[in-house]
């Protein structure tokens, strides 16, 4: 069977000091050509100082569907943030 | 599901994109949603991927380095526009075979601009000025479309595409100040282009059959008549500045509305080209559909060689 050239995801770090960044997608047949594509759609302006490729197929995510359950419980607990505790005005940094 | 939670759902989708929000590709989206944005991407997308066609044909003869480093880095350019239209269209489960079959089987649409000739340097010119002005007066209002993946695409491209106009302005103003045979070809390729540059904002209001859905899902953020408008009044000044009169004896400001007033545009014309009848079609069809035939053993012998040096990884780890 005829098979075509896989989908992988680019990322790219603009500069050091910053995280990688999802930029895109493009298809390749492995992963040297999907970094050679990727330095050539991606970054023909200097975008980038540094790029990952991973084929598409080997992303798990999350199902949308599903955010309520694995989202919402973060939700009600306020007690995360700093804003939760009371201070007396005279402690001004803390 | 149940034609009451569609319903449902469809409302809550509706209320999302009201308020802003952008759908991302594994959200839930009605049919219609997934539908016409694949066909307005990929015909975006197609559009890009043509279009280098009718420049392509003059990069061999730029009249100057330096014009030819521009043209090549354009090409280029809407080369990777295409790339990042496609698959921002993938995520919307199409694949890139499907759509590359849709374009050469003549399925799909892509910008009926692009089936008109470059017969001299000055189209280049043209090109750039015209249609790429006309263009980002189209592509603006996407970068905020509902759409996550093709809103972010359109960021991209806007961004790359303003230095295409600029060339295109700078060869034409060049031609425009040089002798009068140039002066003549720069005003000849303004005569040829700027019809068919009004025309590629799109079918005016009355007769455009898309545009209330796409204005509601931000899919377009004016109408044609609008943004033609818009185009017309940003570029007359422009030909003034330098020399060059726009073809159309019925142009005129308009102190009232403060608008330029212009003339019949020639709708059978368009319609001919879009139904495949332009001077083009044909010719940058074949090219397209050769070009990806004959790279065909090119992409086999990659992936080949890729399975290949994936089962020699393989084997040396046992």
């Amino acid at each position: 069977m005829k098979k075509n050239w896989p989908l992988w995801e680019v990322f790219v770090r603009s500069k050091n000091g910053l995280e990688h960044r999802h930029f895109g997608s493009l298809h390749a047949a492995d992963a040297e050509m999907a970094l050679e594509n990727a330095r050539d759609v991606y970054t023909r302006r200097s975008e980038g100082v540094s790029i990952w490729v991973v084929e598409s197929k080997n992303i798990t995510a999350s199902n949308p569907e599903n955010s309520g359950e694995l989202f919402e419980p973060a939700q009600d607990k306020v007690y995360r943030h700093p804003t939760f505790y009371t201070l007396p005005d005279e402690v001004k940094h803390m | 599901m149940s034609e009451k939670e569609i319903k449902n759902l469809e409302e809550i989708f509706e209320q999302r994109i009201a308020r802003d929000e952008k759908i991302e590709p594994k959200d839930w989206m009605p049919e219609k949603y997934r539908k016409t944005h694949i066909r307005q991407i990929s015909q975006h997308a197609h559009s890009e991927i043509v279009g280098m066609l009718p420049e392509g044909n003059w990069i061999s003869r730029a009249p100057s380095l330096r014009r030819k480093v521009a043209l090549l880095a354009k090409v280029q350019d809407e080369a990777g526009h295409g790339l990042y239209l496609y698959s921002a269209c993938e995520t919307l489960g199409i694949s890139r075979e499907e759509l590359y079959e849709q374009l050469h089987t003549g399925k799909a649409k892509y910008s009926s601009i692009f089936n008109y000739p470059t017969l001299t340097w000055a189209d280049i010119g043209a090109i750039g000025w015209l249609v790429d002005g006309a263009a980002i007066i189209n592509q603006v209002p996407l970068c905020s479309t509902s759409y996550g993946p093709y809103a972010r695409a359109m960021i991209r491209v806007c961004k790359e595409e303003s230095f295409h106009q600029r060339q295109g302005y700078e060869i034409m103003m060049t031609l425009a100040n040089g002798t009068p045979d140039q002066k003549e070809m720069a005003q000849d390729a303004l005569n040829r282009w700027w019809w068919p540059s009004l025309m590629m904002l799109g079918p005016t209001d009355a007769e455009s059959v898309h545009t209330e859905q796409s204005m509601k899902w931000k899919l377009k953020r004016k109408t044609n008549d609008e943004l033609r408008q818009q185009f017309i009044d940003q570029t007359v000044p422009q030909a003034d500045l330098i020399g060059l009169t726009i073809p159309d004896s019925d142009l005129k400001w308009n102190e009232e509305t403060k608008h330029y007033d212009f003339g019949e545009i020639d709708w059978d014309e368009f319609w001919q080209v879009v139904k495949g009848h332009g001077p083009c079609n044909k010719e940058r069809l074949s090219a397209r559909v050769n070009a990806w035939k004959e790279g065909e053993w090119v992409r086999d012998a990659a992936m080949a060689y890729a399975d290949k040096q994936q089962e020699n990884k393989i084997k040396k780890a046992i």
